[in-house]
C-alpha cells in the first residue's frame, strides 16, 4: 500500500470518526452551532453595514470638490458673495470655482430634514422639482404631484414634481430635492450674486494644500474645507464611530460567549475519557487533534456560513432592522432605503479569522492537554 | 524477533506531592520472557492494574524502568509510545473502556484507524475477529446494549485488531460465568500457541489453575510476595 494511500485512508477514518462523534452529541452541537452562528451573524451584520455606509460615503465623495470655501462672519457661517468668487480666480493649480446653492429644509409633516439643492449643471425648470426616492416615499408624492414649502418670508412656494430619482441611486440622493436657482433664492431670500459656499476643483491632489493656503490669504474671512476633512464629516453623518465601537464589542462578546460555553460544557468527563481511550489503544496525539479539528472545523465553517449568509440578508435584504437603532445618525427618511451590497474580500477574511480561529484554539487546547496526559490518568 | 520485558525497581505513587501520597506499586523487579502466560494474582488493591498499565505504556513509573528488549520504554517521549500501544501491546481493560455510542464493530476497528488500513479490509478483519469470539451477530449493536460478557469479548477483539505480540488482559473473566470463562480461556490458550505473550491479572482460581498458565505472580501492597513458575505446562 503506498504511503499516500495510507495517509488518505487515515484521514478518511478520522473524518468518519469525527462525523460519528458529532452525531453522537447532536444536542450539544446544535446548541453550539446556534450560539456560534448567532455571534457570527451579529459581527458580520456590523461589518457589512458599516462597509455599505462607507461605500455610500465614498460614492458621495467621489463627486465632491477638492475644496469647499465657506465664509465666516463672527465665527458663523454666512453666504459668500460674487466678489469672493472672483477673488479666487487665477490661483495656480485651481481649475475652476463654482458658487453653490444648497441647504436644509425641515419638514414638520415627516419630521425630517430635506437637502435642497440647485444642481450646478442646471436642468430643473422653474416651478418644478426633482425628488429623491426616500423623500418621495415619505411624502407619498409622485410624478406630477405638487409639493409646497413655506419660504423665509412665510409665502408658500409650490413645486410640481417633474421626476423622482430611481431607488438604485446612492444613499445621499435619497432625501434630495433639486430646484431651480431663482426658486431657491426666493425661497431662502438669498440675493443674486450670493452663494451658500464655493466649490473648488483642483486636478492635482498635491496642490490642494497650497491652494487652500492661498485661499485663506486672499479671503481672510473664509474657511477652506478639504475633501479629506469632509470624509471625517461623513464619518459623523453615518456615525461609523458607533460601528467601530460595536465591532470590537461584538468581538469581545463572541470571545465571551465561546468562553462561557466552553466553561459550561468544556470537555465533558465522557469526552476526556474517550480521548484517554483513543490514546490508550494507540492513537497519536496528532490523530486525536486532527479528529477534533475536523469536528471543530466543520462546526465553525457551518456557523460561519450560516452567520454570514443571514447577515447579508439582514443588512442588504432587510436594511439591518436590528442595527439601525444602534447606529445613530440616520435620517428618518432612510429606513426604507436598500443598501447597495458592498463587501470586501478582506472583510470576510478578517471575519473568518476573528470567529473561526479563536473557536478552534478554544476547543483544541483542552483536547491537546488531555491528549498529552498519560491515558491511564485521563481514562479514570 | 523476541520480545522480553524487564521491570527494574518499579514504584508508582498516586497523589504525588500530597499528604495522602500512596505507593500503589512499591518496588517490583520482574523478568517476563516472550511467549509465556503470566498471571498477576493478589487481593483487591494490591496493585495489579497499576502494574499492567505501567507495562502497557499507559502510565509512567514514578521510579524504576520498564525495558522492552533492553530498551527503556518507560522513559520514551510521548510520540514513541503510540506505536507501542497500538501494535506491540493489546490491552483489555478491567472496565473495558469501550467508546459509548459507537457500534461494536467500530469500537473494534478504532485502534487500526491511525494505520490507514482501507475501510473494507479493516471491516473484514474486525468481523472475522468478532466471529471467532462468537460476537458476529452483535457487530452492529451499540456497546451500551452489551452484556458484561459481550463487552468483555468486544474489548478483547479491539485489543487483537492490530495483531499485538503481547496481550495484557486485566481480569479477563471477571464478568463471565464458568462456562464463558472456559471458552475465553480456550481463546487465550490459542493466542499463546500463536507465540504471543499473555500478561493477565486475576482473582479467579479458574484462570490461575488453567493449563496454559506458565507463571503466577502474587502481589500484596504493591510488592511481589510469591512467584510460582509452573513446571508442566499443557495446552
Ligand atoms: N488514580 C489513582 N489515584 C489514587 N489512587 C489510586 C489510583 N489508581 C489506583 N489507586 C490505588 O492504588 C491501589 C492499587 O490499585 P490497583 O487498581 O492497581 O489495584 P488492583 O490490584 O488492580 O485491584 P483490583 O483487584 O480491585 O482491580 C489501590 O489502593 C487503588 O485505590
Ligand atoms: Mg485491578
Amino acid at each position: 500500500m503506498s504511503d499516500l494511500r495510507r495517509v488518505w485512508e487515515r484521514q478518511r477514518h478520522l473524518i468518519d470518526y469525527s462525523a460519528a462523534s458529532m452525531a453522537r452529541r447532536k444536542g450539544r452541537n446544535l446548541g453550539l452551532l446556534t450560539v456560534y452562528g448567532g455571534m457570527v451573524f451579529l459581527l458580520a451584520s456590523v461589518l457589512f453595514y458599516s462597509s455599505a455606509l462607507k461605500h455610500e460615503a465614498n460614492l458621495l465623495l467621489a463627486g465632491a470638490p477638492e475644496i469647499v470655501v465657506q465664509r465666516m462672519v463672527a465665527g458663523r457661517y454666512a453666504p459668500v458673495s460674487g466678489e469672493h468668487l472672483l477673488a479666487l480666480q487665477g490661483i495656480r493649480g485651481l481649475r475652476d470655482v463654482e458658487g453653490r446653492l444648497w441647504g436644509y429644509q425641515y419638514d414638520p409633516v415627516v419630521r425630517a430634514n430635506y437637502t435642497l439643492m440647485v444642481p450646478p449643471e442646471g436642468g430643473v425648470r422653474k416651478g418644478t422639482a426633482i425628488l429623491g426616492p426616500a423623500l418621495a416615499r415619505a411624502r407619498g408624492a409622485g410624478h406630477g404631484d405638487v409639493i409646497s414649502f413655506r419660504g423665509h418670508d412665510g409665502v408658500l412656494a409650490s413645486f410640481r414634481i417633474a421626476e423622482v430619482l430611481p431607488m438604485e441611486t446612492a444613499l445621499a440622493s435619497a432625501d434630495l430635492l433639486l430646484i431651480d436657482e431663482t426658486d431657491f433664492r426666493t425661497l431662502f431670500g438669498i440675493p443674486s450674486g450670493e452663494y451658500t459656499d464655493l466649490a473648488l476643483r483642483i486636478p492635482n491632489p498635491r496642490e490642494v494644500q497650497t491652494v487652500a493656503e492661498k485661499v485663506l490669504e486672499r479671503l481672510p474671512d473664509s474657511r477652506a474645507i478639504l475633501r479629506e476633512e469632509m470624509q471625517r464629516t461623513y464619518d459623523a453623518i453615518f456615525d461609523w464611530r458607533s460601528a467601530l465601537v460595536l465591532l470590537p464589542l461584538s468581538g469581545a462578546l463572541l470571545a465571551f460567549a465561546i468562553l462561557a460555553w466552553e466553561k459550561a460544557s468544556g470537555l465533558s468527563a465522557d469526552e476526556r475519557r474517550e480521548i484517554g481511550i483513543l490514546k490508550a489503544v494507540g492513537w497519536e496525539t496528532r490523530d486525536v487533534l486532527r479528529m477534533k479539528l475536523w469536528e471543530g472545523g466543520l462546526l465553525s465553517l457551518l456557523a460561519f456560513l450560516f452567520g454570514t449568509v443571514a447577515a447579508y440578508w439582514h443588512v442588504f435584504g432587510l436594511s439591518a432592522p436590528l442595527l439601525a437603532p444602534v447606529m445613530q445618525g440616520w435620517s428618518v427618511l432612510y429606513p426604507d432605503f436598500r443598501l447597495t451590497p458592498a463587501i470586501e474580500g478582506s472583510q470576510l477574511l478578517a471575519l473568518f479569522f476573528l470567529t473561526v480561529f479563536p473557536y478552534l484554539v478554544a476547543t483544541l487546547v483542552p483536547v491537546w492537554r488531555a491528549a498529552v496526559t498519560d491515558p491511564d490518568e485521563v481514562m479514570r | 524477533m523476541t520480545l522480553k520485558i524487564q521491570l527494574t525497581g518499579i514504584r508508582k505513587a498516586f497523589n504525588e506531592g500530597q499528604p495522602n501520597r500512596f505507593w500503589a506499586v512499591n518496588g517490583v523487579d520482574l523478568h517476563l520472557p516472550e511467549g509465556q502466560v503470566t498471571v498477576l494474582a493478589g487481593p483487591s488493591g494490591s496493585g495489579k492494574t497499576t502494574l499492567l498499565t505501567l507495562i502497557g505504556c499507559l502510565a509512567r513509573p514514578t521510579e524504576g524502568r520498564v525495558l522492552l528488549n533492553d530498551r527503556a520504554i518507560s522513559s520514551l517521549p510521548e510520540p514513541f509510545l503510540a506505536p507501542l500501544r497500538r501494535q506491540t501491546f493489546g490491552f483489555v481493560f478491567q472496565r473495558f473502556n469501550l467508546i459509548r455510542g459507537l457500534p461494536v464493530l467500530d469500537n473494534v476497528m478504532v485502534p487500526a484507524y491511525p494505520l490507514g488500513v482501507p475501510r473494507r479490509a479493516l471491516r473484514k478483519r474486525a468481523l472475522h475477529l468478532l466471529e471467532t469470539l462468537g460476537l458476529g451477530p452483535r457487530a452492529d449493536a451499540r456497546v451500551e446494549s452489551l452484556s458484561g460478557g459481550e463487552a468483555q469479548r468486544t474489548a478483547l477483539a479491539r485489543a487483537l485488531i492490530n495483531d499485538p505480540r503481547i496481550l495484557i488482559a486485566d481480569e479477563p473473566t471477571a464478568n463471565l460465568d464458568s462456562e464463558l470463562s472456559r471458552t475465553l480461556l480456550e481463546i487465550l490458550a490459542r493466542l499463546r500457541t500463536e507465540g504471543r505473550s499473555l500478561i493477565l491479572s486475576s482473582h479467579d482460581p479458574l484462570v490461575r489453575e488453567a493449563g496454559m498458565v506458565d507463571r503466577v505472580i502474587e502481589l500484596r501492597d504493591g510488592r511481589v510476595v510469591s512467584d510460582r513458575v509452573r513446571s508442566a505446562v499443557s495446552t
